[in-house]
């Protein structure tokens, strides 16, 4: 190394760093070759009769399709979310893409499912088989549209539980389904929502007797793998009286230049005492360093407490997508009813993240708590928007809010747009939200003990995002704290 | 959507009235903000800014619209525009939004303005006061307008009152332009005893230069619908402002406040605080923005808006928001809407202090913490009593103007 290469050696040795971390920064961006069958692009009454016809559903389900696409139809694409949502063309998507069509009658046994796919999903770390046993975790798999495999169904079966892609319930459970779906988030509740109940093409569904606790934690996986298609999938999970449940949701996308399409639906109702955690891990692909392509993540959440003493709670943690708009909401209409909203959001270079919550207090003596911790860095936006609503019934309600902005560098923003409707005197509504940056002491504290700016910045933002992570179970939360440090890696320096 | 019609067939049936009675200066505006008020009509509750209150309804019935001259009482500072000491022309309607129905409305309708000139490095000692007594026989929509002009270095402390003298229907529109240049110091406040017949539409825009200093206060003790919006633009380093306000309803009064604060260079600072009381079916809004632009770093704002909901009827709507383009900023916000403390009003009671008197005192309680922000003592001292006569319901007319009395 000759002496003036040394003297410049910080620096390459930082280029170099830095492009490590480029070259690394979307570890899930692989496309599987499956034998993949996708119907022709483009959306209209005959698509979504196929999709139906495909899927063998009664009428009344391809009634409901057909209503929210006629709905649809009388609808524009909303533009209120600080977000810069590019036109979609609604025809150049295609609606149905099925990795499982090799097989006709879709994968009797774990030997039936594509080998390709059970590497994707090996390389994706989901605890599908062998690993499930010992992480005790129930998965069902969504690749691309439709449902890919749901393990541990029989011994949930033994305790009365269903869990089981959405397309299955319809056919075992029509009455089950029939009864929830569309009840929290109406086929017309906004312009997403009815495209998904249009053409929405698996998803799991989960039913929890009276007086049960689902013994593990059940688990779902997304991935959008086939070109060209949009992801439209439905939960829909009903947990009865006395019951318990913890539910978590992981997301990956591989890398695409182009926008991919992913709006979502989840119902949640939940009975008298019962209780259900929902847990999201969200790392769509959020686009390269310059803004193009990644995941457009639209997506309408909602949970309905029905019962008295029922509780909620939605955890989340968003560091994909390059535009996220979502904001899952409780609807406590039980007495007693508690509900919770914990979520961070990451947005590095020009990601767009517009979420928050919505509580709508209708029942006596509710109670929601939301923390948000927004982190913004490079040329993101980071927003927060909630609604707390107390209605005029809802005596003695209680809600706290705090939401949190952290900026990382000079060029990104973070917003908060927190509403609050308040209809009843004897409610009791606090809403706190603070924007600044890294405390400078904080940083020059690890500097001095000979940590890395870049790492030092790590260790703070996860003790930041601290109070949410904690909230998540044991496998995502360490999941969750490593997503943090890759999707801020780069942003120092 | 429809009262606008009324308005825009008025402008073209009285706009060379209107433009004969008025001067070129506020001439040279008028064509054009009426046809962005055509082009806008009144704002629906879509319009983000409006949502809280129902413009259309609230214009809708037949007033006759006055066109009664302005009386300026010959002072130093004080001017009817026509006689401005200076060309006003670089200020009226260049700081207001001229993309706002209501202000392009007021441009468009108002033939009569008030201009405030406090000469540079000029500290005026004494209170510059403004009156306005809404009196007529039938009902009437008033239109008016202000504009200060703080030169460089100059302090004064300016005081607007708004009453209603007779028991009449009152639409008023009020456009207040201040542009403080640098090192300039103001105190402007807002009061409001109106009627419950009284409709206002209160639009204030207050430009900031290097160094300065602008607190406004608006005092909403009595009304009937009343919309306050308030944007402010720091447009000079270290710049401050404070804005507070104080909102008291009962009956079935509506009081919607909406600010907008801008930070457009570094190292201002800005401080809010809005309460209101709300009692029987009366409905409060609060909608407060605080934009830091993207080079404006070493901002420091802080925005607390509080409310206490009295009766079960009452509502509030409250939307502290937070828009922030740079990094080294603190920003923070606070909103909070609850009942009395039960245990202060039961310790009251244990002391033998009747539960109506002990739910005054903390409503007053609550409710100095605006009024003790006031600097000019006497009005201070006066909004203390009348607060409390307020609360105590004794406070149903405005009682000290000279017209009442």
């Amino acid at each position: 190394m000759s002496e003036q290469e040394n003297g410049q050696q910080n620096k390459p040795e930082k280029n170099e760093l830095v492009r490590r971390i480029a070259e690394k920064k979307y570890e899930f961006g692989f496309t599987t070759d499956v034998h993949t069958e996708i119907i022709e692009k483009g959306l209209n009454e005959e698509v979504i009769r196929l999709i139906s016809k495909k899927k063998d559903e009664p009428d009344w389900l391809l009634q409901f399709r057909l209503e929210a696409y006629r709905y649809w139809l009388t609808q524009v694409q909303p533009t209120w979310g600080h977000v810069h949502l590019p036109e979609i063309d609604y025809q150049a998507i295609s609606y149905y893409a099925d990795p499982t069509a090799k097989s006709k009658k879709g994968p009797q046994s774990v030997e039936e499912i594509d080998p390709e796919l059970m590497k994707t999903f090996d390389k994706l770390g989901i605890p599908l088989e062998e690993r499930l046993a010992l992480s005790g975790t129930a998965v069902d798999a969504v690749m691309d549209s439709v449902s890919v495999k749901t393990t541990f169904k029989e011994k949930l079966s033994e305790k009365g539980i269903i869990f089981c892609s959405i397309s299955e319930a319809v056919k075992n459970y029509p009455d089950l389904v029939k009864q929830y779906l569309g009840s929290v988030v109406p086929p017309k509740d906004n312009y997403f929502a009815a495209l998904n109940s249009a053409v929405f093409s698996d998803g799991s569904f989960v039913y929890i007797p009276k007086n049960t606790r689902c013994p593990m934690e059940l688990s779902t996986y997304f991935r959008i793998n086939a070109r060209n298609t949009g992801q439209f999938e439905r939960t829909l999970i009903v947990c009865d009286e006395g019951s318990y449940v913890s539910y978590l949701e992981g997301c990956t996308a591989p890398m695409r230049d182009e926008n991919q399409l992913h709006a979502a639906i989840v119902e949640i109702v939940v009975m008298d005492h019962a209780e259900v955690k929902y847990s999201t891990v969200q790392n769509w692909y959020p686009g390269d360093a310059e803004g193009r392509g990644g995941v457009l993540n639209l997506v309408t959440k909602r949970g309905d407490l029905r019962g008295v003493n029922s509780k909620l709670s939605w955890t989340q943690v968003e560091t994909g997508s390059a535009i996220t708009w979502k904001y899952p909401s409780c609807v406590l209409r039980g007495d007693n009813s508690q509900a919770e909203f914990y979520s961070v959001a990451v947005t590095n270079h020009y990601q767009e993240a517009d979420t928050g919550t919505k509580m709508i207090h209708l029942g006596k003596n509710t109670r929601s708590t939301i923390i948000s911790k927004g982190i913004s860095a490079g040329k993101s936006q980071n927003s927060y928007r909630g609604l707390v609503r107390i209605g005029k019934q809802a005596d003695g309600a209680r809600n706290y809010s705090s939401c949190d902005s952290l900026l990382l560098g000079s060029q990104c923003g973070a917003h908060t747009f927190p509403y609050m409707d308040i209809h009843n005197n004897s409610a009791t509504v606090e809403h706190e939200a603070t924007t600044s940056k890294i405390n400078e002491d904080q940083l020059f504290y690890c500097n001095q003990r000979g940590i890395s700016t870049e790492e030092a910045v790590g260790l703070i933002v996860n003790g930041y995002a601290k109070e949410v992570i904690n909230k998540l179970p044991m496998e995502f939360a360490v999941e969750a704290q490593k997503l943090l440090s890759v999707s801020l890696e780069g942003t120092v320096g | 959507m429809t009262s606008e019609l009324q308005y825009i067939e008025l402008y073209q049936e009285v706009a060379d009235l209107i433009k004969s009675k008025s001067c070129d200066v506020m001439n040279a505006v008028r064509d054009e903000a009426f046809s962005t008020f055509q082009r806008l009509g009144f704002p629906s509750k879509k319009v983000e800014r409006y949502k809280y209150t129902n413009v259309d309804a609230a214009f809708a019935p037949n007033y006759g619209v006055s066109f009664s001259p302005l009386t300026v009482k010959p002072s130093a500072y004080i001017y009817n525009i026509k006689n401005a000491p200076i060309d006003v022309s670089p200020y009226y309607h260049k700081i207001a939004d001229t993309q706002d129905a209501i202000t392009a409305l007021n441009t468009a309708l108002v033939h009569d303005a008030l201009f405030i000139h406090i000469p540079k490095n000029q500290q005026v000692e004494d209170p510059i006061v403004v009156d306005h007594w809404l009196r007529g026989d039938a009902a009437t929509m008033m239109n008016r307008r202000i504009l200060i002009v703080m030169e460089e270095g100059a302090d004064a402390t300016v005081i607007i009152n708004d009453h209603s003298a007779d028991r009449q229907r009152f639409l008023t529109t009020q456009v207040v332009e201040v542009v403080c240049k640098d090192n300039a110091r103001l105190d402007l406040y807002e009061i409001e005893e109106t009627t419950p017949l009284c409709s206002r539409f209160c639009n204030v825009y207050i430009q900031e230069g290097r160094d300065c200093s602008v607190k406004h206060n608006s005092i909403t003790l009595f009304n009937g619908l009343t919309r306050n919006l308030c944007d402010v633009y720091l447009r000079g380093e270290n710049a401050e402002i404070t804005l507070n306000g104080c909102a008291i309803g009962s009956g079935s009064q509506h009081i919607d406040n909406n600010t907008l604060i801008r930070h457009e260079v570094p190292n201002c600072t800005s401080n809010e605080l809005y309460k209101y009381v709300m009692d029987e079916k009366s409905v409060g809004a609060f909608a407060g923005k605080i934009f830091v632009e993207k080079d404006a770093q070493k901002t420091v704002s802080q925005e607390t808006n509080a409310n206490l909901c009295a009766s079960s009827d009452a509502r509030m709507y409250t939307q502290p928001m937070l828009e922030i383009y740079a990094d080294d900023v603190k920003c923070a916000h606070g909103s909070t809407v609850g009942v009395m403390d039960e245990t202060a009003l039961f310790y009251m009671r244990q002391r033998g202090i009747p539960e109506t008197e002990a739910r005054t005192l903390l409503k007053n309680a609550f409710m100095g913490q605006v009024i003790d922000q006031i600097k000019y003592e006497p009005l201070r001292q006066k909004l203390y009593v009348k607060v409390e006569k307020r609360f105590r319901g004794e406070l149903d007319k405005c009682e000290d103007c000279r017209l009442c009395k």
